[in-house]
This record gives C-alpha cells, sequence and structure tokens, in this order.
C-alpha cells in the first residue's frame, strides 16, 4: 500500500462524516458547522496553514487560525485537506445539453440570428445528469449561456445546487449573448471548429455591428413612442416588440453584454462598439486578445477566457497561442477568468487554468482566474468566490491543489450545506462493483 | 607501401567522420533530471546516456562521451516518450464509406508526413502513434505505427516492430445512425443494426476462413511429390488477405466498441474464429465488463472523460480506465483527436481522481500499456538501458496540470525544444517579423 493510500484510508472515516445521506435538507436557523484543522486558500487575503472556518446560517461567519468554536456547533474534522472558493465556470451549457449527439437533449443553440427573447433560466434542466459531475469537481456556480446566431439571448448565472430550475438562480439576466465571427481561416479555438460565431449569412464584423447599432436604435425609438403613447391617449402605442423589449435593459446599462469575439481587429471594433453604446460588456473568447492588450486594458472590460481545448486558430500565431494568450493578457492588467464551453466538460474548468500556469500564467491569478475573478465580472463578488467572513459558505475540501487533476475533492458546501457527491459516475460505478456479487 | 599507408588513413578518417556523424545524429547525454522510469521506478536525480539512438546507460554522474551533446534536465522530468494508442493524425484519407467491409484499405499507404499533428503530437510530448483507419465499416482496414518525426519522410517514422492491427468498428457508427436517408438520396447501407454489424463480420470471416482453406489446399498440393498437372492457384483476393492474416495470427484486431453486449460478442467471434483481440477501442462500457476482458487478456484503449457526445457514450464514466486498470486490463488512454493528443498527459492524471490509480500507475497508461498494446514494450514505453531512446522532459511531474513538455526526442534525435521555439518566436519579434 501506498503512503498515499494509507493517508486515504486514515481520513476514510472523516469522509463518512462529510457525506450524510441526507445532504440535501436546508439547514436549521442558527445552525453552525465548524471545519477544523483545515488549510485555508481564501483567495482574497493570504492563505492559511491551518484554521477554522465557521459558518452560520449558510454564511462564513468567521474563519482563521483563532476562531472560537461555539458549543454545539457540528464538527467537520479536515485535517490534511485545503479549503477553497466553490470555482465559477464563466461559461458553460450546463443544464441545456445532455448528449450533444442527440438533438432531442440539446437546447442552447435556437435557429436564426437574433434571439435577444430566449432566457437560458427557461430550458435549464436541473437535474442535467453534468451538473453533480461538475459539483462534486469543486466547481459550485456557473454561467449558463445560449449559443449560436448573433443575438443568442440571455444567459444565467446558476449555483449548482437547487430542486428545480429557479432555485439555482444566482443571477438572471447574466448577460445577453452576442456572437461576432470567428477569425478567417481559423482551424481550431477563435471560433474555429465547434465554435463558430457570428451565425450562418453574414460573417463581416463591420456589418454586424451596424446591424447591432440599428436594433439598438429601433429599440430607443420604440420605447420613446411606447413612453410618448402612455402620456397621450391620441397616439397608438406600438405593437409588441420582442426584440425591442429584450434588448432596453441591456441598452440602459441594467443588464450586461457578453460580446463572443475572436480575432484582433474585430476585439478594437467591439471596444468601440461598446463604447459608443455605453454598454456594460464581458468579452468571451478573445483569442487574439493578446495583440491588442493594451486596447483592451484600456477599455476596461474583462475577458472570459474560452476553453483552452483546442488547437490555435492561426498556425504562425504559435502552438502554444492559446496557453499564452491568458498569460499576456493578465500580464497587461486586463481581468480574466476561465470557462469549460461546455456541460459534458465542465467539471474540467480548473484544468484551463491549469494550462495557463503550466504556460507562465502567476498561480494565484491562475486560481482567482476560477473564483474571485468571474465573481467580480459577473457583479457577485460579494456573495462570493473567496472565503470571506459574510460570503456565502460555498466552500471545496480537497486533498491538494483543486487545479490539478490528480487533486480528489472530498466535500462540497453550497450555501453552507453539504452537497451530495453521488453523480452519474458514482452510480453507474458502484452498481457495476456489485456484478461479482450478484452472480 | 605508400598506397596502403593512405587507404588506411582514409578508412581510418571514414570511420572518424561516420562516428562523429552518428554521434551528432543519435546521441545526447540528458544530465541531471528526475527520471521516471515507469518499469523501474523513480530515479531522483539522474542522467541518461543516449548512444545512436539507443538509451545506453541509466545512471548517477554520467561522463559525457565526446562530441556528444549534454541536455541539462535539473529540476526537470525526464520520461518515456508518450505513445498514443488510438490516433488518425498523419493521414491523408481514413474511412472508406461506401462498402461495408473494406480491409484492403489500407491507412499505410496514405501517410501524410506533412501533417501539421504531427508537430502538435510531440509538444505534448507523443513520439509514437498508432494512427487508425476511421470507424465507418464494421471492417475498415489495416492501422499503422508511426513514430512522429515531424520533418521526416514517412517512411523514416514507419515502426517494423509493431503488431500489424487491422480496425473493427460497431455500434452507431457502422450501423450510420446519424445518416439521416434522403429521398432519392442512397440508400441505407446494410448493416444498419448490431445484429447486421455482427452478421456482416460473422460472414467476412466465414469467407477469409474459406478462402484459407482454398490456399492451404493449393500450397499442400504444391508441395506435395506428385502435384496434380492442371494445379492452379486460386484467385487473389485482396480484401479477403487481411483477415487470412488475422486468422494466421500475423495481425491482431483493433475493434471500435461502445456498448458492453457489442463487445461481448465480438468477443465470442474471436473466439470461435481464433483470432487475437488486441484492444477494444472507446470501450465506454468496458467496466461493466472488467473481468471478462482481463479473462480473455483483451486491452481497452479508452479516452479519460471525453463522454455523452452520442447515446452510445453516455454511460461512459470518467472512472472505466481506472477502474479497468485495477482489474487486471492493460489499459490505455488515448487521444483519437489531433489536439487532444497534446494533453494526453493531463488526461492520463484524471485517472488518479477516478480510480486512485498511482503517478506512476496513471503514466504507464501513456508509455509502456499502449507500448503493450502495439506489440513495441521490448523497444520503448519506459527508460531502460537498450530501448529506443524515444523521451520526453517535462518541467513538472506530467501527472500535475502545471506540466508543460519542453523537449521531445526520437531516436536520440531532438524534434521538438521549446526553448529553442520561444527563443526563435522572440528574435523574430526583434526584428519585426511573427511574434
Amino acid at each position: 500500500m501506498s503512503a498515499r493510500n494509507r493517508r486515504l484510508l486514515a481520513l476514510l472515516p472523516l469522509f463518512a462524516l462529510l457525506a450524510p445521506a441526507s445532504g440535501r435538507t436546508l439547514p436549521a436557523a442558527g445552525k453552525v458547522v465548524a471545519i477544523l484543522n483545515v488549510r485555508i486558500v481564501p483567495v482574497a487575503g493570504d492563505d492559511i496553514a491551518s484554521g477554522t472556518i465557521l459558518i452560520r446560517n449558510g454564511r462564513i461567519e468567521a474563519l482563521g487560525a483563532g476562531v472560537d468554536v461555539p458549543a454545539g456547533a457540528e464538527i467537520v474534522e479536515a485535517k490534511g485537506l485545503t479549503a477553497y472558493p466553490g470555482m465559477i465556470d464563466g461559461y458553460s451549457f450546463l443544464g441545456l445539453q445532455e448528449i450533444t449527439g442527440v438533438n432531442e437533449t440539446v437546447d442552447n443553440r435556437e435557429t436564426g440570428r437574433i434571439n435577444p427573447q430566449v432566457w437560458a433560466i427557461e430550458a435549464l434542466r436541473y437535474d442535467s445528469m453534468h451538473i453533480p459531475i461538475s459539483r462534486s469537481n469543486g466547481i459550485t456556480a456557473a454561467i449558463v449561456a445560449p449559443t449560436g446566431g448573433v443575438v443568442s439571448g440571455r444567459s444565467v448565472l446558476i449555483k449548482l445546487d437547487g430542486w428545480t430550475n429557479r432555485e439555482m438562480v444566482v443571477k438572471n439576466p447574466a448577460a445577453l449573448q452576442i456572437e461576432l465571427p470567428a477569425i478567417r481561416g481559423a482551424r481550431g479555438g477563435g471560433g474555429g471548429l465547434g465554435q463558430r460565431g457570428g451565425g450562418a449569412g453574414v460573417q463581416d464584423t463591420g456589418r454586424i455591428l451596424a446591424e447591432l447599432k440599428d436594433l439598438f436604435a429601433a429599440a430607443r425609438a420604440y420605447e420613446k413612442r411606447r413612453n410618448f403613447a402612455r402620456k397621450s391617449p391620441a397616439v397608438a402605442p406600438p405593437g409588441f416588440d420582442e426584440t425591442s423589449e429584450s434588448l432596453l435593459p441591456v441598452i440602459k446599462g441594467e443588464v450586461a453584454v457578453m460580446i463572443a469575439v475572436h480575432a484582433d481587429r474585430d476585439i478594437q471594433a467591439a471596444i468601440k462598439f461598446v463604447k459608443e453604446e455605453s454598454l456594460r460588456a464581458v468579452f468571451y473568447g478573445a483569442e487574439q486578445g493578446w495583440k491588442v492588450a493594451a486596447d483592451l486594458k484600456a477599455s476596461g472590460i474583462p475577458v472570459v477566457i474560452s476553453s483552452l481545448y483546442a488547437m490555435p486558430p492561426v498556425w504562425d500565431d504559435g502552438y502554444d497561442q492559446l496557453f499564452m494568450n491568458p498569460v499576456r493578457l493578465a500580464q497587461a492588467g486586463v481581468k480574466i477568468a476561465f470557462a469549460s464551453g461546455s456541460a459534458a466538460e465542465a467539471k474540467d474548468l480548473p484544468y484551463h487554468a491549469a494550462k495557463a500556469a503550466a504556460f507562465g500564467l502567476d498561480r494565484k491569478t491562475a486560481l482567482r482566474a476560477v473564483t474571485l475573478s468571474p465573481a467580480e465580472i459577473f457583479g457577485v463578488d460579494k456573495e462570493m468566490g473567496s472565503l470571506e467572513k459574510g460570503k456565502a459558505a460555498n466552500i471545496v475540501l480537497a486533498d491538494g491543489d483543486i487545479l490539478e487533476q490528480r487533486t480528489t475533492v472530498k466535500a462540497v458546501y453550497i450555501d453552507g450545506k453539504p452537497c451530495d457527491m453521488s453523480s452519474r459516475y458514482t452510480e453507474l460505478l458502484d452498481k457495476f462493483k456489485k456484478k461479482g456479487e450478484r452472480k | 607501401m605508400k598506397r596502403a599507408l593512405n587507404i588506411l588513413l582514409l578508412a581510418g578518417l571514414s570511420a572518424l567522420l561516420l562516428a562523429g556523424t552518428s554521434m551528432a545524429a543519435g546521441s545526447l547525454l540528458i544530465k541531471n533530471g528526475t527520471l521516471l522510469t515507469v518499469t523501474r521506478g523513480v530515479v531522483a536525480r539522474g542522467d541518461v546516456l543516449i548512444i545512436n539512438g539507443l538509451i545506453k546507460q541509466i545512471g548517477e554522474n554520467i561522463p559525457a562521451p565526446p562530441g556528444v551533446t549534454v541536455i541539462d534536465a535539473a529540476g526537470k522530468f525526464v520520461v518515456p516518450g508518450l505513445i498514443d494508442s488510438h490516433t488518425h493524425i498523419a493521414l491523408a484519407g481514413l474511412n472508406e464509406g461506401t462498402e461495408a467491409v473494406t480491409p484492403e484499405a489500407d491507412v499505410g499507404a496514405v501517410v501524410n508526413a506533412d501533417d501539421t499533428g504531427i508537430f502538435t503530437a510531440l509538444t505534448g510530448g507523443v513520439t509514437m502513434v498508432h494512427t487508425m483507419h476511421g470507424s465507418a465499416n464494421p471492417i475498415g482496414g489495416p492501422n499503422v505505427v508511426l513514430k512522429t518525426k515531424w520533418g521526416r519522410p514517412s517512411e523514416e517514422m514507419l515502426v517494423p516492430e509493431a503488431w500489424r492491427t487491422l480496425k473493427f468498428a460497431l455500434g452507431e457508427n457502422v450501423k450510420q445512425s446519424s445518416r439521416t436517408i434522403l429521398p432519392g438520396g442512397p440508400p441505407p447501407r446494410y448493416p444498419q443494426t448490431r445484429m447486421g454489424v455482427n452478421a456482416i463480420i460473422r460472414r467476412s470471416l466465414e469467407e477469409a476462413r474459406a478462402y484459407m482453406a482454398e490456399w492451404d489446399r493449393f500450397e499442400k498440393l504444391k508441395a506435395s511429390k506428385t502435384p496434380p498437372k492442371a494445379l492452379l492457384p486460386p484467385r487473389r483476393d485482396l480484401r479477403l488477405e487481411p483477415l487470412v492474416d488475422l486468422l494466421k495470427g500475423r495481425m491482431v484486431a483493433r475493434c471500435h466498441d461502445y456498448q458492453a453486449t457489442e463487445a461481448l460478442e465480438f468477443m465470442v467471434l474471436a473466439k470461435e474464429f481464433g483470432f487475437k483481440i488486441a484492444a477494444f477501442e472507446h470501450a465506454w462500457e468496458a467496466y461493466k465488463i472488467a473481468d471478462e476482458l482481463a479473462a480473455a487478456g483483451i486491452g481497452i484503449s479508452v479516452f479519460a472523460d471525453s463522454w455523452a457526445y452520442k447515446m452510445e457514450a453516455a454511460e461512459g464514466i470518467a472512472y472505466d480506465a481506472g477502474y479497468c486498470a485495477k482489474k487486471g486490463v492493460l489499459v490505455s488512454i488515448n487521444s483519437d483527436s489531433g489536439e487532444r493528443i497534446r494533453r494526453l498527459f493531463n488526461d492520463a492524471a484524471k485517472t488518479m481522481k477516478y480510480g486512485g490509480l498511482s503517478e506512476t500507475e496513471a503514466l504507464a497508461l501513456v508509455t509502456i500499456n499502449p507500448a503493450r498494446q502495439l506489440g513495441v514494450d521490448r523497444i520503448v514505453g519506459s527508460l531502460e538501458a537498450g530501448k529506443q531512446a524515444d523521451i520526453a522532459i517535462f518541467n513538472e511531474h506530467p501527472m500535475s496540470a502545471l506540466a508543460r513538455c519542453d523537449m521531445t526526442i526520437i531516436d536520440g534525435e531532438i524534434f521538438f525544444d521549446r526553448a529553442a521555439i520561444v527563443k526563435a518566436r522572440e528574435d523574430g519579434t526583434k526584428k519585426g517579423g511573427r511574434p
């Protein structure tokens, strides 16, 4: 038996404690949980070699080395484990896709080009088999985005726990999703294979942005006429226009736009567009962002890096271009977050950050880019993204660095509740482990 | 006398030159790395001496022979070159989808040495690939094993020591589940069910067996003391010949499968017709039949966790590889992708999380295990004296997510050197050229 296995064996009774059978009951009012002797990586602030995390009513009440544990608190002994904030996927299809090749199970791509009226939350399959798999790997929240066309619809930020789709909502809508064309001739990432942006038909970024400007202008005119009609009974109100209705919160800056944009010049054009329209914006992809990193930095627009499980879109940019892009963006001072861009592989979120770290991204920045940075980008950093007093107790206990494939996540808390760690993976494994016994 | 002396001098000079060139071409000394031998444990700080493409010596403080380039691997991890047991890179074509049975369609005839996938493989430390016929046919055709010698002609990439393998495929791809039959378009291709798939393979094997018997009869009569006067050889059938090779043990089967039932039924055929299945490909339900596979000595070449992309992959759990390995099945992790190939080591590491394999066991899934599946474990797959010097050097332990391949060596020659690429890029930038 290896030393590693011996260590794991010694921890077994602890895991039994960590995974109560019910797992989903709401904590009783005033219920206090104390995680003891745990290494704490709060992301905000310095690491704590060994300390206590106190959870009350689903929130972090205190954490640190000198925390007093109140009498009656439920004790979780976590020696040898490290506590991290739950990770946040900056762009996923969780709940919108089950089996990508079976169209009946795919709901993330509406037909047509302009679909601001659709909501991801309304199709979100809350008991998707992919959600417990991601959750048990330490991901506690995710952007779920519609895709396709030019305006794909409204994304939602969910926590990966809940008995109905609406129970999972953290922020809805998270953003209006807009997609600009792929890099011309892209062969991999950058809107290439499987990531085609801009929809069918027009592939000219200038024309698409002009079209969007027209749509925004039409929405403003629609609202003006509607407001005027309210005051003037002689004027007929305009007929209901779902496109304009859906765009208005974006125009007013109440809802952000998340723009999938890939080529360097398109990024510059999108920055100009965002400025001219006074939008709150997040970019997604930005594979050639490193070529215009200074412009990005000056714009203040953060970037959600798309999946690094892709080839460089342009061969001459170098084999490692996709891995170096987040490194260079971060070095230029651009705020970045990582994303899975997937449902079945959403559990791999931390490995995209790790891949960038392998190519030079500062390790703290890498971890931040799957925790606090996405929380800031989507405006929920008061609620989640780090282990801090007052925040939701979204906590991951792992036997090593959560960015590593070789690390095992032992327990996950969302809003202070220990999550069910079983999944499609474990259900099937457990079923066939019994094969020999049943014979 | 003088002439003889001249000849001697010449001979000596050319011997020196020869030695010099061969030293330069396939000889290296890798110093002070952490050596992950896979089969002989870990050397915390050691050297690997490579002479003429072979690992000559593994040890500590090995002096550099004259003319041998020294590579400083201090702080780095030196591992056997990774082997991808299932890819389709370096091919100019891989599916002959018009017919169901095409054993004559050999991908070895269409190796494309210019495919940038070969370079991409090197950037992930992959030095050998089993590059395969596609999965459009129940019986596809022969596959080929290559070393990823980017920049060399395809003949130099071939690995003659490898087993000859024949591609079979079962399930959704070959029954063409995703094909839309348009009115007026080509009719559906037989087979359209898993029953038909099994039946057409059986029929082909029967035909091959009869064809083999015809030839055996001919050869026997021809060799007899009194061969019949009008003895004619049977008509050659190029479609059946690879199947005869399979039945005679000159080839082994590599069978694309997803569901447990189709795998078990293919095993029935293998037993009945007496051929060897080296491995099932993808085998997303192998964990359901791990005992049966282990007992039959059949390996699996699988994804770490890429699943749920089609119905038959809906029960493909990430524990598949690790669980089967612990049950005694010979498991390799493959890429089946020109992109995933550069993170094959990351995929192998996932078996530590899902399956509880050790670092060495996980690394074996992309080194010695695929070597065993391809019949090349005597020449590659681990760091051992006498083996071919196919080696990858990583900045971190390759089972770490923070690992990056910095150098890839094949037969003692450097085929990928990240530092050189970065330097060239920086020099280019200074000149205002490409970044």
